[in-house]
């Protein structure tokens, strides 16, 4: 077999820059690089010195996809410090607005972005001309996500009513219901999509993975719960330093998490899927078992079935709590400010995002580490990259560069929210 | 496949990616914007890519490494007009914060092997390297303004973007002043126009993600802060958000500083 170079200078359909270089010789890959030349932004360097009121706002900054999640991860993380506790309808709330960002980030992901490479598109407006009603249907289905951030949050991008304790004005029950008929119909496209995706044609690939995702007692995961996985963690979220390190690996200039003394973790959709079936709508739990789709599914390029089982469940979820939602006497709850260290993890639409913070006696941040979901996958990535490219020599140089592409976009990787973190050392040849 | 239709490119520097999505953002104006250009560089929603000149290039997020330097002239050759898209691209972001600060140090915070790190002292707008036709202000840009500025390009006239005060949008949206009213800190009457006075309208103050408006008296307002009972480092931090290298926000946290 003839030596091979799979190179890719710009990533296209994701989130952020990033490349992909991959070297076969003799008909074995020799190399795998994911390269992140996303440049630094620095943000656990000036988060010290801030007041906690300004770490929200600040923190949905790192991404303009899902700033919900930073905002979410944050103020969980402060009010841990605080010990101070958000029940009830602002807790549903909270759920509420988080199910609106996971609606406009799959949809974004399934249709725009990871869709046309199962229909053999570069584009979703090229998709658009054989596809019209699927992309119209899926640009309105992202606007209802949208639609449930900007009520609550104010705007899509970076809301502005997120604050520790709750928020600044809680919406009126009016606001709130305004948006349930285009949600009953959300929900309705979201079965017909998953539908819809089951029948593409997956790569056969599969991987015995290690899936992390959070898990509560009686909910799927989006703010709160235990950090488990399918090979035994089982972890509060104060305790996950001691189990996830960083570190920097000899083929690539990006720090990968993993677990310790043990290697790779797939964060997302999929290990949310596998690991909190029981827990979905008994809609999301039924068109998932009609298409086939249930757990264990070890198949990553499913990611995107997950994700639209997911959307059908944030539907559901959404209407759940707009049928119980009384506007709160007081949009927040008070609390008193306290030295201390806060830990804080919830579910953004890529996977878990840990947040941790020390703060002193005024509230101002001493000390803040964030790891985002796509850090998380980085090695997981590669080693999908380096199994599935050796499975897949024999393909042409295009197509097989194409099913690469792919299989990185399976994990729906946000590199601008990665690259905070990251080491970068660009490679110039 | 070549048509006459003008060609449209959106570029990425240091940034959120949030700006680009704006544009993903206006689902019901997507189609009929890609009817009216032709998508011909954008990362974010395409492989394909189409060989410049592009007529228009949007340009998202700040310059802060060497090799950006270099790239946006790189950019600004093959571009008729050159608009850029929101904060980071018109004031350097929330990325500038380091601009204050020694960035060594930054890295040795976040970054064990600081080595590895190839990136400027400094975040700097666009307008910093090359010549820019049009800054669209906001940290988000707002996706209508975005719709205004790219039909006005294409049709050879004025963008119409306010360079007023958030305390216009905010007054003709009925809003009782926050200011005035509960003695909340605002910076709309310093801060541009744009995001439709959103934060007053959800009870809080605006923390300017508009960046400075047309001729903005930041001292008066901060002085007004000193008399709410905020002292010299609130001050600090409330102009260091994601317009704070700006100029008129620079100048007025660097005041409070000494």
């Amino acid at each position: 077999m003839k030596d091979k170079l799979i190179k890719v200078d710009y990533l296209a359909r994701v989130e952020g820059e990033g490349a992909l270089y991959i070297k076969v010789k003799s008909g074995y890959v020799v190399d795998v690089k994911l390269k992140i030349f996303e440049p630094p932004r620095f943000f656990e360097a000036f988060l010290r010195g801030r007041n906690f009121m300004e770490v929200p706002d600040i923190t949905a900054r790192i991404c303009g996809i899902c700033p919900i999640a930073y905002q979410m991860s944050s103020v969980h993380a402060i009010e841990n410090a605080f010990d101070v506790k958000v029940d009830g309808i602002l807790r549903e709330l909270r759920r509420l607005i988080y199910c609106g960002e996971w609606i406009e980030s799959h949809a974004l992901h399934i249709f725009m972005l990871h869709l046309p490479d199962f229909l053999g598109y570069d584009d979703v407006i090229q998709m658009a001309k054989d596809y019209p009603e699927i992309v119209q249907k899926a640009l309105r289905l992202k606007k209802i996500g949208n639609e449930i951030v900007r009520i609550i949050g104010g705007r899509e991008v970076h809301p502005v009513n997120v604050r520790v304790g709750g928020f600044y004005r809680a919406p009126s029950k009016k606001e709130i219901k305004q948006i349930e008929d285009d949600l009953k119909w959300a929900r309705d496209f979201s079965i017909e999509a998953v539908k819809f995706l089951a029948g593409l044609e997956f790569p056969e690939f599969e991987q015995d993975y290690e899936f992390v995702a959070l898990r509560h007692p009686n909910e799927y995961p989006f703010n709160e719960g235990r950090i488990v996985s399918n090979k035994g963690i089982d972890i509060a979220v104060s305790e996950y330093d001691n189990h996830f390190v960083e570190e920097h690996v000899p083929h690539s200039n990006a720090l990968h998490s993993r677990i310790v003394n043990r290697g790779a973790y797939f964060v997302g959709p999929l290990a949310r899927f596998n690991l909190n079936f029981d827990k979905l709508s008994d809609i999301a739990k039924k068109v998932s078992l009609e298409v086939g789709f249930k757990p264990f599914c070890r198949n990553p390029f499913k990611s995107i079935l997950a994700r639209a089982v997911e959307t059908v469940y944030a539907c559901d979820e959404a209407l759940r709590i707009i049928s119980i939602y009384e506007e709160p006497s007081k949009p927040y709850v008070d609390f008193t400010i306290k030295p201390g260290v806060g830990y804080g993890c919830t579910e953004a639409p890529r996977g878990i995002l840990y947040h941790r913070y020390k703060i002193d006696e005024k509230g101002l941040i001493l000390d803040a580490k964030i790891v985002p979901p796509t850090s998380q996958n980085l090695k997981m990535i590669e080693s999908d990259l380096w199994k599935f490219s050796a499975t897949y020599l024999n393909l042409p140089e295009d197509e097989l560069t194409w099913k690469c592409e792919q299989a990185i976009r399976n994990y729906d990787p946000c590199i601008s929210c990665a690259t905070h973190f990251l080491k970068v050392h660009i490679e110039r040849e | 496949m070549r048509t006459k239709k003008p060609k449209l490119a959106v570029w990425k520097f240091a940034s959120c990616d949030g700006c680009q999505l704006s544009l993903l953002d206006c689902e019901d104006e997507l189609l009929e914007v890609v009817g009216a250009v032709e998508i011909a560089y954008f990362l974010e929603a395409s492989k394909a890519t189409i060989a410049g000149p592009y007529d228009i290039s949007l340009v998202e997020g700040s310059i802060t490494t060497p090799h950006d330097a270099e790239r946006i002239h790189k950019i600004r050759k093959v571009s008729k007009y050159l608009i850029t898209i929101g904060a980071c691209a018109t004031a350097g972001g929330i990325q500038a914060l380091r601009n204050f600060k020694d960035v060594k140090e930054f890295i040795s915070v976040v970054y064990a092997n600081p080595s590895y790190i190839e990136t400027l002292n400094k975040s700097t707008p666009i307008a910093d390297h090359v010549f820019v036709d049009f800054e669209l202000r906001g940290c988000p840009i707002n996706k209508y303004q975005l719709i205004e500025v790219i039909s006005a390009f294409l049709n050879n006239r004025k963008p119409n973007i306010p360079t007023y005060s958030v305390c216009m949008e905010c007054k003709r949206k009925g809003n009782v002043c926050v200011m005035v009213s509960s003695g909340i800190p605002c910076l709309g009457p310093v801060v541009q126009a744009g995001c439709g006075a959103i934060c007053p309208s959800y009870n809080r103050g605006c923390y300017g993600c508009f960046g400075p408006k047309e001729t903005p008296n930041v001292f008066a307002l901060t002085e007004h802060f000193i008399g709410l009972g905020l002292k010299s480092t609130d001050i600090v931090r409330i102009l260091r958000n994601f317009n704070s290298y700006a100029e008129p926000f620079r100048k007025g946290s660097e005041a409070y500083e000494r």
